[in-house]
């Protein structure tokens, strides 16, 4: 649907330059479409918002270990002294928040919940981000050969399609992290549980990336600059990559911002369920698996991890929506 | 039991991380009573003494029992709770505290006389007493009821002790072998009604801590109904069953052919008019329904959650009302040592000088989950000795240096990498995982951690052996009650090289010939002092070889809500009894 905004934008480019000598020159240069898109975008304060959180979130995620050595104490330290021995209660109120522990302490072991959340937000968001990777790159490959090709490649792909959304994902994924062997290709421990859950939750989620590459690839293929490459001898993997894909991008982009908060809170639930990424590594879910033990008398354990997830999920689908609305305003 | 072990396995992953009281110790040698509600006012003597008959004692349960059929149980709590409506030839005094571990006689009139050689035990029974249905019990009614029992494929539930240590001589039990008369059943005789003859395939010295299993509960030939005999067991005890919905709810009242003179030896009270008992109900409702007065047992007797523990203990108008019991269980992490280099025992000593037993002991709730165990044998084991070998009460926090030192000797100076594993759903095994990698890392030894589910703990993962070696788990997190509060009880299934087999092990590696020929003597040996000395002894071996590291003697909080009466905890079962207990209406 953007594509042809950019070719008429080129067309309708030639007669005022040529007119309108003397004026500034800035100003009457055809805006491209990112242009476009981030004026829009440059308006709506509440995707700007979540836009900085997530850069922010970015950041605090790369440059955790540095963070928490300037500011904290490191994530799998355990700190007796910050809880009563015979209750396993933090000993400051409430949730053994001090001038040390900004977050408060994790009950029985005292490790720094500040430390653990920052850390959290690397497990969070590097699974996220690859598992949308993932789905992605497989959604827009199998969406675009079944919208380019049509016919019987259409038609297996689709239904291709229709048996992965229909799989059970969550079940599949407690299985699968159970069933998994010690070792798989030279992965161990921490990085082959990462593995295991980009794969599950990325190989399983491109269905939905792909009918809507599907969807725009159907209708880009019938416009007349795909006529024009095609008639001037162009073949279908040079039309696929040169004409297709870059006016792709758009919907792709839009799709993959709200994609990754979905994966984020999906991490989060396996590490709840207990499949995540293996102890003591801190992720946000697994905090909170631990945090419902203890709810009743130390509610406190529960927020950094939740409002972590909150704040996040949040950030990327105001982001997400705002970057939607700037680059496909009738889409609203 | 074992029983509770698993049987908590199966219900709810926290309730065992909760098993932990507070850190009273209450010395005093039992006897006393008294009705004022203080902390541990039910440990060592009679809480609410009382005489007064009628009302109904609620109970519920966090899980379903294994079984209510005598011969088919093996839950810690169930063997308590059955004596409500069965009674087997000896069973366990309800005495508080210590006293609890005397054996009396129950359907018998006496315990069992053992020829000199310990393979051949008789037992008469009392006269007089009857079913529910007012015919009189025959002797070889207990002669059917351990038949039964035998039949794994059928009652699948309890222990195997009977068929390990009869003289069956190829006998399966009447279910297979359907001759009415037994005949071919040679390993249990019945001259007359009242006299029944055990004869052993080996010397059991301890035999009558099998005539105390519920499996010698009589059950008549013509009453059985196998499987389903769950669903009415035909009472010999003070209470029978009125109602029964499986896995809901069941209700048991008086059994009006049950003579309270026929039972002059176990204590049993037989105070409330019915007893009522809710089923598969979740723990956290236990808690706040016993809290509120909703409700008077628990009956798990694994104590109440972490959580619950943590607010009971910080309010000392609750905490009046709650009791630690100490528990004949010990959570221990066990080497594997067909993973390298724990074939090496200073490699095995250098995890056991090297852990942090004060953060071992906070996995599990602190001073009131428990105490550090030096030993494998817990202390309220008769025969109990401490044995510690590696220092652990004067350096609670490991000795680095001697860690270090046994690593030399090793070859291994700089550390090497193992695994831990741990029951996945079990907070308390997470805690005791991640502390012993914390502690572990100070001197070189680094370990990743696998959590695996716990019905399977022992079938798939840490207890199977090909899977363990495979995996490299030199390490495994898990903990192991009595059986009875006797050596035997307690380490035949953990010590002994020739119960371990290809999965399903409770016993994940100590293969000890020295092991297993003080275990046989200990069978063979009658006199109780000397077979105490023995279990010792074995215990001494154990730590030797390193093959344990035991973590924590373990305790619980129970919580006695005001309106009970008469309730002390027993020794015998580590939580309250379940025969004296009654109400206030």
């Amino acid at each position: 649907m953007t594509a042809p905004l950019e070719t008429t934008g080129k067309t309708a480019e030639a007669p005022p330059e040529v007119t309108l000598q003397g004026a500034s020159k800035k100003a009457i240069e055809g805006r491209s479409l990112g242009q476009i898109a981030w004026m829009r975008l440059k308006r709506d304060k509440v995707a700007l918002v979540g836009g900085a959180v997530v850069v922010f979130l970015i950041l605090v995620a790369v440059f955790a270990p540095l963070i928490v050595k300037l500011l904290a104490h490191p994530p799998n330290e355990f700190h007796y002294d910050q809880v009563n021995e015979a209750t396993s209660l933090p000993i400051h109120k409430p949730g053994g928040i001090s001038g040390d522990f900004w977050f408060g302490v994790e009950p029985v072991n005292g490790r720094d919940l500040f430390s653990r959340t920052v850390y959290g937000a690397q497990v969070s968001l590097l699974i996220a981000f690859l598992a949308t990777l993932l789905s992605v790159v497989i959604g827009t490959v199998m969406g675009v050969i079944a919208g380019y090709f049509g016919g019987w490649v259409d038609a297996v792909i689709s239904r291709l399609m229709d048996i992965f959304l229909a799989f059970p994902l969550l079940l599949f994924a407690l299985a699968l992290v159970g069933a998994m062997p010690d070792e798989v290709a030279g992965l161990r421990g921490y990085w082959l549980r990462v593995a295991i859950i980009v794969f599950v939750i990325g190989f399983f989620n491109w269905p939905y990336i792909g009918r809507i590459v599907r969807g725009q690839t159907l209708s880009l293929r019938e416009r007349e600059f795909v006529d024009a490459a095609r008639s001037l001898g162009g073949r279908s993997p040079y039309i696929l990559a040169k004409e297709l894909l870059p006016n792709l991008a758009a919907p792709i982009l839009v799709y993959s911002t709200l994609l990754i908060p979905t994966n984020i809170l999906f991490e989060a639930a396996l590490s709840f369920l207990g499949v995540g990424v293996p102890a003591p590594t801190a992720t946000w879910g697994g905090m909170l698996s631990d945090a419902t033990h203890w709810y009743k008398v130390d509610p406190w354990f529960m927020f950094p991890p939740g409002l972590a997830i909150f704040i996040t999920v949040l950030a990327f689908n105001l982001f997400g929506d705002g970057l939607r609305d700037a680059i496909d305003p009738r889409g609203r | 039991m074992r029983v509770t072990a698993i049987a908590a396995g199966v219900a709810l992953a926290i309730s065992l991380s909760a098993c932990g009281g507070s850190s009273g110790d209450g010395d005093s040698d039992g006897g006393g009573e008294n009705s004022t509600p203080e902390f541990n006012a039910g440990v060592n003597k009679v809480y609410n003494p009382s005489d007064t008959k009628g009302g109904t004692l609620k109970m519920a349960n966090d899980a379903d029992f294994d079984s209510l059929d005598p011969g088919d149980t093996y839950y810690g709590y169930s063997w308590n709770f059955i004596r409500n409506y069965t009674r087997s030839l000896v069973t366990f005094k309800s005495a508080p505290g210590e006293k609890s571990n005397e054996l009396v006689p129950d359907l018998a009139e006496s315990l069992g006389e053992a020829s000199p050689d310990a393979k051949t035990w008789t037992y008469k029974l009392r006269e007089g007493i009857k079913y529910e249905d007012g015919t009189p019990v025959k002797s070889e009614d207990v002669k059917y009821a351990v038949a039964r029992s035998l039949d794994k494929d059928i009652l699948v539930n309890g222990p195997t002790y009977f068929n390990d240590f009869l003289d069956l001589k190829g006998y399966a039990g009447p279910y297979k072998d359907k001759d009415p008369t037994m005949k071919n059943f040679k390993a249990i005789e019945t001259p007359d009604d009242r006299t029944i003859i055990f004869h052993l395939i080996k010397p059991f010295s301890g035999f009558d801590y099998l005539a105390m299993l519920p499996a010698t509960a009589p059950v008549p030939a013509a009453k059985d109904t196998g499987t389903k005999y769950k669903e009415h067991v035909l009472s010999t005890g003070p209470y029978m069953f009125a109602s029964n919905e499986l896995e809901k709810r069941f209700t048991l009242t008086r059994n009006k052919y049950y003579d309270p003179k026929t039972d002059p030896d176990t204590g049993r009270k037989a105070l409330p008019d019915e007893i009522t008992v809710d089923l598969n109900v979740n723990q956290e409702d236990i808690d706040q329904r016993l809290q509120a007065g909703d409700l008077d047992v628990a009956i798990s007797g694994l104590g109440v959650l972490a959580e619950t523990r943590a607010t009971i203990l910080q309010d000392p108008d609750q905490k009046k009302f709650s009791d630690t019991a100490d528990q004949a269980r010990l959570w221990f992490t066990s080497f594997d040592n067909s993973v390298k280099p724990f074939d090496n025992i200073h490699c095995r000593k250098a995890v056991m000088y090297a852990t942090d037993h004060e953060g071992y002991l906070r996995a599990y709730g602190g001073s009131s989950g428990g105490k550090i165990a030096t030993n494998l044998m817990p202390p309220l084991i008769p025969g109990y000795k401490k044995i510690d070998l590696y220092e652990f009460e004067s350096k609670p926090n490991g000795d680095i240096d001697k860690a270090k030192d046994e690593l030399k000797q090793c070859g291994q100076p700089d550390g090497f990498t193992t695994n831990i594993s741990y029951r996945a759903e079990r907070a308390a095994e997470k805690a005791t995982a991640e502390t012993l990698q914390q502690s572990l890392d100070k001197v070189g030894i680094k370990t990743e951690l696998k959590a695996y589910p716990q019905d399977d703990y022992g079938k798939i993962y840490a207890g199977n052996v090909a899977f363990s070696t495979k995996n490299q788990l030199g390490l495994r997190v898990y903990g192991w009650g009595a059986d009875w509060n006797d050596g035997f009880g307690f380490l035949s299934q953990i010590v002994d090289s020739r119960v371990i087999r290809p999965a399903g092990n409770t016993n994940f590696n100590v293969k000890d010939p020295e092991i297993d020929a003080l275990l046989d003597k200990a069978l063979s040996t009658l006199d109780t002092k000397e077979r105490e000395g023995l279990w010792a002894d074995i215990d001494q071996k154990v730590m030797e070889g390193a093959y344990y590291l035991p973590g924590v003697d373990a305790k619980q909080l129970l919580y006695r809500p005001e309106r009970l009466t008469n309730v002390f905890i027993t020794n015998a079962y580590n939580m309250y009894d379940y025969t004296t207990l009654g109400v206030q209406k």
